[in-house]
């Protein structure tokens, strides 16, 4: 069943209860991913696209809260499905790829175990053909021996083979969304090629739509068709890749260009970004989290300043963006 | 040290069992420090006339069968009890400490053999160890502390050597080497100042054990002997007079023992929060 | 040509696997066939480069290639297996790493580590971290000692405030200043770097590496740069050393390597780095490395996963060899071509 849905998220805002404070992580963040499409989900720790992907798949910790918005599949809100349909739509429409594969995997089941419990979960296959699938799949991940493999452990597997592993979970079932959360952090970067060649093969071969979430502006803009640059848990700008590097509106994207190493030729050239995250549990935040590092402030940034809306081409967050 | 305090308070209120220990705690330790002078009665002055007196205006907890207040002995029993707790506490601490961050630092051969020592110590069922100790070495408090901190040793060392391991392969030792420091300076400035926070932990744990052990070995009649007031002996004493009705001479006591071993070991778990918040319980 | 400061000449190291089963089997074995039965990691194999006064070179490969075990050795906390480490005419191998602590020449060669959160003793505020190594082997206290202190963290851009504090209240950026105020506190002639900035942000990263290239020339030194991050090697190294499986597989100037690769292997790896303004290319490094355990001496360790590969490959191990000015390679089917 892999009738193509998109993902669409709507003004999604998220809070932290902490010790000292409320922290208020995201701010109507939107962005849209089309069924076939990948989108990056870029920024810098502290800029909220991992509890972006968190938030959509209802997987707060228990201080976090959703304060608003809608996280569209297809026709299906998320944020308010009852934990029964969370349960079939999970693993079923939409899927994850965790950062750390090894920690990600149950260290005490064997990997074709895993695997096959998505099958039997959701295609409702019996224990026997899920983990003959399960050996398919593995050998569709690219491992080698998949039969003998399928026994093995995580903490017996590379770090590339548990992605791999994870990658083999997550399309198991065939889902219409796919979310990988920085899925080559760690990896060498040989492993990371290999891998991310894996999810672009898959997901277009399935029409799913991938969101994939990165601090890596140089890998996001080879992988994917559009970014979305995120900010202190503002979406500041989103864009299709060739114009973002030819054409940043929004200052952030420009100064976060210009720190990337892969943007340069010299090391003089590359440039940092002043200042640092505003305290998100200041109660006086300014509209743009931005104000207090930006060279083009004006009087009414403080005050008001309108998100990116879901469906634009290219959109930004700015009131006097660069021209 | 203000962040600290600010972090401790923080803890307390959070859990108010543990604030409710804390309080505990001080009651306690104004028992052993000032109570023995502000008793009512001499705790070993006798007074048959008055023999075997329930618990009265006169007599809070009663009188046992020497006519001796039980309150006064109960509360003077404190400072025995709790002394001998944390002596023993504090000897295995060095000795347990010490061998086990060494065999953890060091491995090879010291870890082998403070391996071999640990595991020759939890061969044996712990209390009869303890027995047997205090009856060869003699029947004192000394030996009753001696006993207590052979008997907890496997386990400080074994706590300490896990901690010290781990460390011995942290990026700040290799660190410490680079910087000039050998090995053994490593260890004491670097490696122990980690260890020593759950060490302590560990020793607040242990106190509740401590006071059950050295109250069960009065019990049994090694360690201490009459006419000292300790809660074991005290239990020991009144157990026979409970078929006969006179059940407050055992059960004060008794409730004294179960208090502070209560006490401590929520002061432990609290202790273990304020040191460490991602151990939470 | 500058003078060389750091002169590695045929640097091994092998770990040995410590074999399962108990003191029995471990008498056994010993009473049996020795010690030099055991199975062997060779992490570092016939290792040999220089790095010169003043000169930044960078050492790449992928994980289990050997770089850490390289620097560790390097940096006398591992002795190596065989081979030499020359600094400055004096050969540190000779003297067992447990007692180079102590030694008058440990300052000249100091490191900087990837993790600066694990790497700086979660009890020891800013200010005791990078006074250790000030107090232990410069021998100062006291107002020398602060007033030294105070400047180097001025230097690194560490302001005077946050030295009172513990690693765990400082952010990523400020513990990565701590650990390289602490390392160049001692003024060495030679810093190895192991991934300083992988933990930290692009902008924070940016920073870090600006401060870096300044203290260099400020203070004279030579780098060790070790890092997974080629487009960030390629912007700070005049030269760069490609590792694989425990050997050098290529070493030339920075630019010229990321341009025009020659070993098979190098070639893989910068085709796999991302790249501005460039779509993906084709050609993909399949596989898994070989096992480390004594690999056959013969046989070129990158042999099967190669994507070339003649006989002679599986007789003769290919070695560094020159090719062309100023870069060498290891690889039969390079020298042949320049020949």
């Amino acid at each position: 069943m892999t009738a193509a849905a998109g993902l669409a998220v709507e003004n999604l805002s998220v809070e932290f209860r902490t010790r000292s404070g409320i922290v208020k992580a995201l701010d109507r963040v939107s962005f849209a991913v089309a069924p076939g499409e990948t989108v990056a989900l870029v920024g810098e720790s502290g800029s909220g696209k991992s509890v972006t992907a968190y938030a959509i798949m209802r997987l707060l910790d228990d201080a976090g809260r959703i304060t608003g918005g809608r996280a569209l599949l297809g026709d299906v809100d998320l944020l308010a499905a009852t934990p029964a349909e969370l349960r079939r739509l999970r693993g079923r429409r939409i899927a994850m790829v965790f950062q750390n594969p090894r920690s990600a995997l149950n260290p005490i089941r064997s990997v074709g175990h895993q695997i096959a419990d998505v099958l039997v979960e959701h295609e409702k296959l019996s224990r026997r053909a899920a983990a003959a699938k399960a050996v398919e799949l593995l050998r569709a991940v690219g491992i080698t021996d998949p039969a003998r493999r399928a026994s093995a452990y995580p903490f017996e597997m590379s770090g590339g083979m548990c992605q791999r592993v994870m990658i083999a979970i997550a399309l198991a079932a065939r889902p219409a969304v796919l979310i990988a959360d920085e899925p080559t952090t760690g990896l060498d970067v040989t492993t990371q090629a290999v891998i991310m060649d894996l999810i672009g093969e898959l997901s277009s071969s399935i029409g799913m739509a991938t969101v994939f979430i990165t601090h890596d502006l140089a890998l996001a803009a080879e992988r994917a068709r559009r970014i979305v640059v995120m900010h202190a848990g503002h979406v500041v700008e989103s864009a299709p890749v060739a114009a973002l590097f030819a054409a940043p509106r929004h200052p952030y994207t420009a100064e976060l260009v210009a720190a990337t190493p892969a943007s340069v030729s010299v090391l003089d050239d590359l440039a940092s970004i002043p200042g640092s995250l505003p305290d998100l549990r200041r109660a006086d935040l300014p509209a743009c989290r931005y104000l207090d590092r930006c060279r083009r402030t004006q009087p009414e940034c403080a005050r008001n300043v309108s998100m990116v809306a879901p469906g634009a081409i290219h959109a930004f967050a700015c009131r006097n963006p660069l021209p | 040290m203000s962040a600290a305090l600010r972090h401790a308070r923080y803890v307390v209120s959070e859990n108010p069992v543990t604030g409710f220990a804390f309080g505990l705690a001080l009651l306690l330790l104004l028992a052993s420090t000032i109570g023995p002078s502000l008793v009512p009665y001499d705790p070993f002055a006798s007074n048959t006339a008055a023999a075997l007196q329930p618990p009265s205006m006169r007599h809070w907890f009663g009188t046992d069968q020497l006519g001796r207040d039980i309150f006064s002995r109960v509360i003077v029993a404190t400072r025995l009890d709790c002394g001998i707790a944390l002596a023993s506490v504090l000897l295995v601490f060095v000795m347990g400490g010490l061998a086990g961050v060494a065999a953890g630092f060091f491995g090879g051969w010291m870890d082998r053999v403070v391996g071999r020592v640990a595991d020759t110590i939890m061969a044996f069922p712990l209390f009869v160890l303890a027995m047997g100790i205090v009856a060869a070495l003699g029947n004192n408090v000394q030996n009753i502390v001696i006993a207590t901190a052979i008997v907890n040793f496997p386990l400080y060392a074994r706590v300490a050597r896990a901690e010290a391991s781990i460390r011995r392969e942290a990026g700040f030792v290799e660190a410490g080497r680079l910087s000039g420091n050998g090995e053994w300076r490593l260890l004491v400035f670097h490696v122990l100042p980690n260890v020593f926070p759950i060490l302590v932990v560990q020793m607040s744990l242990t106190m509740g054990y401590a006071i059950l052990n050295a109250a069960g070995l009065s019990f049994i009649g090694l360690g201490v002997r009459p006419p000292t007031a300790e809660w074991g002996i005290m239990v020991a004493e009144g157990a026979s007079f409970i078929v006969s009705g006179e059940w407050w001479m055992a059960f004060f006591p008794g409730a004294a023992l179960m208090l502070a071993v209560f006490c401590f070991n929520l002061l432990g778990d609290g202790l273990r929060d304020i040191v460490d918040p991602r151990r939470r319980t | 040509m500058r003078s060389a400061l750091l002169d590695v000449a045929e640097l091994s190291k092998r770990f040995p696997i410590k074999a399962g089963g108990g003191s029995f089997s471990r008498l056994r074995r010993r009473f049996a066939g020795g010690p030099e039965k055991l199975p062997h990691v060779h992490a570092v194999d016939d290792v040999s480069f220089t790095i010169g006064e003043g000169e930044t070179v960078g050492l790449v490969g992928e994980s289990g290639c050997g770089k850490s075990t390289l620097v560790r050795v390097l940096a006398r906390l591992l002795d190596p297996s065989d081979g030499s480490v020359r600094l400055g005419g004096r050969d540190l191998s000779l003297m067992p790493a447990r007692r180079f602590a102590r030694d008058p020449d440990r300052a000249k060669v100091q490191m900087v580590f990837q993790d600066a959160g694990e790497s700086i003793n979660p009890r020891f505020t800013a200010f005791a971290a990078i006074a250790d190594p000030l107090r232990r082997i410069k021998g100062l206290g006291g107002v020398a000692l602060t007033a030294k202190v105070e400047r180097t963290a001025a230097e690194c851009g560490l302001p005077e405030a946050l030295l009172s504090r513990f690693p765990h209240q400082l952010s990523g950026g400020q513990r990565a200043r701590v650990g390289i105020a602490r390392a160049v506190a001692l003024e060495p002639q030679l810093l190895i770097l192991d991934e300083p900035t992988a933990a930290l942000d692009v902008s924070v990263q940016v920073v870090i590496l600006q401060l870096l290239q300044r203290l260099k020339s400020e203070l004279g030194m030579s780098y060790l740069f070790v890092s997974h991050d080629l487009s960030v090697v390629r912007l700070l190294c005049d030269r760069v050393i490609v590792m694989y499986l425990g050997r050098i597989v290529e070493v030339g100037p920075a630019r010229e390597v990321f341009e025009r690769p020659l070993h098979p292997y190098t070639q893989a790896l910068v085709a796999a780095v991302p790249r501005l303004g460039q779509p993906p290319t084709q050609d993909r490094l399949q596989g898994e490395p070989r096992s480390p355990i004594d690999p056959d001496p013969k046989v070129c360790r990158f042999y099967g996963r190669c994507p070339q590969g003649t006989e002679r490959c599986t007789v003769e191990m290919p070695l560094l060899r020159k090719s062309g000015a100023a870069r060498e390679v290891a690889c039969h089917l390079i020298a042949e071509v320049q020949t």
